[in-house]
């Protein structure tokens, strides 16, 4: 695919790439998630995905066309929601600070989404950390194993409800 | 790739590290050797993990400022900034212009220590001793004059959130001032004659160690790794920040992807980093160093992030905060996690001794990894 060179059509094309997800799911009845642009002086990102599971390979896709770099995934726990948020962060290499959120949210009981290592192998250590510090699973994931606590530990130390 | 590869049948399992010279700290390497060959090379992380993120949400924001250069000790300024940059951008605080100078001068310069440091490290690594004293000898005259602002020598604690601790004295702009003269005469004659052109040098990393330009970014590599891959990516341009937009200097960035790249990337990061020094130093104005802060910060539920660019490549921090006292999530993501986990698909099919060569051209600092 062509990369895109200016900031503005780029941020138009994603918006209406993303939102096409969307509508290959609209029949499956479901709320269909949003894209919200961002100011970068204050939020330091410059659009927001929100994705289904689900959706998240074909979103981190059409950002891997548009020569986008994954730069980290945060896994967050919201105890009293009952639910685990994770923010993936892309950064364009050419667009000088353009940087693209991806955010799913999932239930903190069973987590588990797809892996994007197939994607992005830069994917592989950040996922391994996630589930190291929450044990949250990714499906398909080549090695998913402890990365930086002891092979042996049996907490998740980012959980709300560890104390150390 | 080789003939001699065929003739070994039985493959067996080199274990190098976590105490080993050339793994810079406790990393662990696990290779699959054929011979001489590297079939599968596979770091082994955690032997220094301290679980950072987690002590970052049971105290204040500032009470995590200290343990910031405690990951990346040898650019621990960076650390330190990075981490201003995001509670300043959650909490809103705007920074006065002095202390953006100061904090752009004391940054620099530790990124010299920093590089010099790598380079003598390297060298050491290659079999090269004398190299070390050369670059020691230019960084203790760095660590002297980081010294007399921040009060330490390694693990500095010197900016605050609106500003930094201590100001600046004339001796420490005159001290700098001729630091970066003395280094500038140096780096022609004694780094770059003695060690540069050097034959056994090239022969060691020249063409050793390629990394693609694709490889770079699918596996999220910044900093001079991306840069000797002909990646044009520097945080202090890309997403410009503190007052970098108004300090004229280059970015290297070479094409070939070998460590000669990187090593060539790093050399001339230290005269562009001289560089801005000198233009921060003539343009450093009068003025307070300290914004008004107010003790207790509590910003406002929300999420940011931030990049900074430290000599290892591009540090971020997410900040997830929910109007609280305490940061409620604080992610670190750290250049050398990404640029490491592109070495086993690199290493393999290289002699061991090449794949030790390509590990030092990472430039690998151990605790910022594991964090």
């Amino acid at each position: 695919m062509e990369h895109i060179q200016d900031i503005q059509e780029l941020q138009a094309s994603l918006i209406s790439l993303f939102s096409a997800l969307d509508d290959e799911a609209a029949g499956e009845n479901v709320t269909s998630p949003a894209t919200i642009s961002l100011d970068h002086v204050r939020s330091g990102a410059n659009l927001e995905r929100l994705c289904r599971p689900e959706q998240l390979p074909a979103a981190a896709g059409i950002l891997d066309d548009q020569s986008f770099m994954l730069e980290s995934i945060t896994g967050v726990d919201r105890l009293e929601q009952q639910e685990f948020e994770l923010w993936y962060d892309f950064i364009h290499t050419g667009i000088p600070g353009y940087r693209v959120v991806l955010r799913c949210t999932l239930p903190r009981e069973e987590a588990e989404l797809p892996s994007l290592c197939a994607l992005y192998p830069a994917a592989n250590w950040h996922e391994r950390e996630v589930f190291d510090f929450f044990g949250i699973r990714f499906a398909d994931h080549p090695d998913l194993t402890r990365i930086l606590l002891p092979e042996d530990a049996d907490f998740y130390p980012l959980r709300k409800d560890y104390t150390p | 790739m080789n003939l001699a590869r065929q003739h070994y049948e039985e493959t067996f399992v080199l274990n190098l590290g976590p105490q080993h010279p050339a793994t810079h700290g406790v990393l662990r390497v696990k290779v699959t050797m054929d011979g001489e060959y590297v079939i599968k090379a596979e770091p082994v992380l955690g032997y220094i993990h301290r679980m950072h993120e987690k002590i970052a949400e049971q105290g204040s924001f500032a009470q995590f400022m200290p343990y910031t250069a405690r990951m990346d000790y040898l650019h621990a300024l960076a650390f330190n900034h990075g981490y201003c940059l995001a509670v300043e951008r959650a909490a809103g605080i705007e920074v006065p212009e002095r202390a953006e100078y100061i904090r752009v001068i004391t940054v620099e310069l530790n990124r010299v220590a920093s590089h010099l440091l790598w380079w003598a490290a390297f060298l050491l690594d290659l079999g090269g001793f004398t190299p070390l004293l050369y670059a020691f000898d230019d960084r203790e005259k760095v660590v002297d004059l980081l010294e007399r602002v921040t009060g330490s020598r390694l693990t500095y604690c010197y900016f605050r959130f609106g500003g930094v601790c201590h100001d600046v004295d004339e001796e420490f702009i005159t001290g700098t001032r001729a630091f970066i003269e003395r280094l500038r005469k140096r780096l022609p004659t004694m780094y770059h004659s003695l060690v540069t052109g050097n034959i056994i040098l090239i022969k060691r990393i020249k063409d050793i160690g390629f990394i693609s330009r694709e490889q770079c970014r699918r596996y999220g590599a910044s900093g001079p790794v991306a840069r000797g891959s002909g990646i044009d990516f520097d945080v202090r341009r890309h997403e410009p920040y503190s007052v970098y937009p108004e300090l004229e200097f280059d970015v290297p960035v070479y094409p070939e992807g070998d460590s000669m790249a990187r090593y060539m990337v790093r050399m001339d990061e230290i005269e562009q980093s001289l560089r801005i020094i000198e233009q921060a130093l003539d343009k450093l104005p009068d003025g307070p160093i300290m914004a008004k802060v107010p003790r207790n910060l509590k910003p406002e539920a929300g999420s940011c992030y931030a990049a900074v660019e430290t000599a290892r490549g591009s540090l971020g921090h997410r900040l997830i905060c929910d109007g609280g006292a305490k940061p409620y999530r604080l992610k670190l993501r750290s250049p050398t996690f990404s640029n490491l986990s592109l070495y086993g698909e690199v290493a393999e099919g290289m002699m061991i001794a090449d794949a030790l060569a390509f590990l030092g051209s990472l430039d690998l600092v151990i605790p910022e990894i594991d964090r």
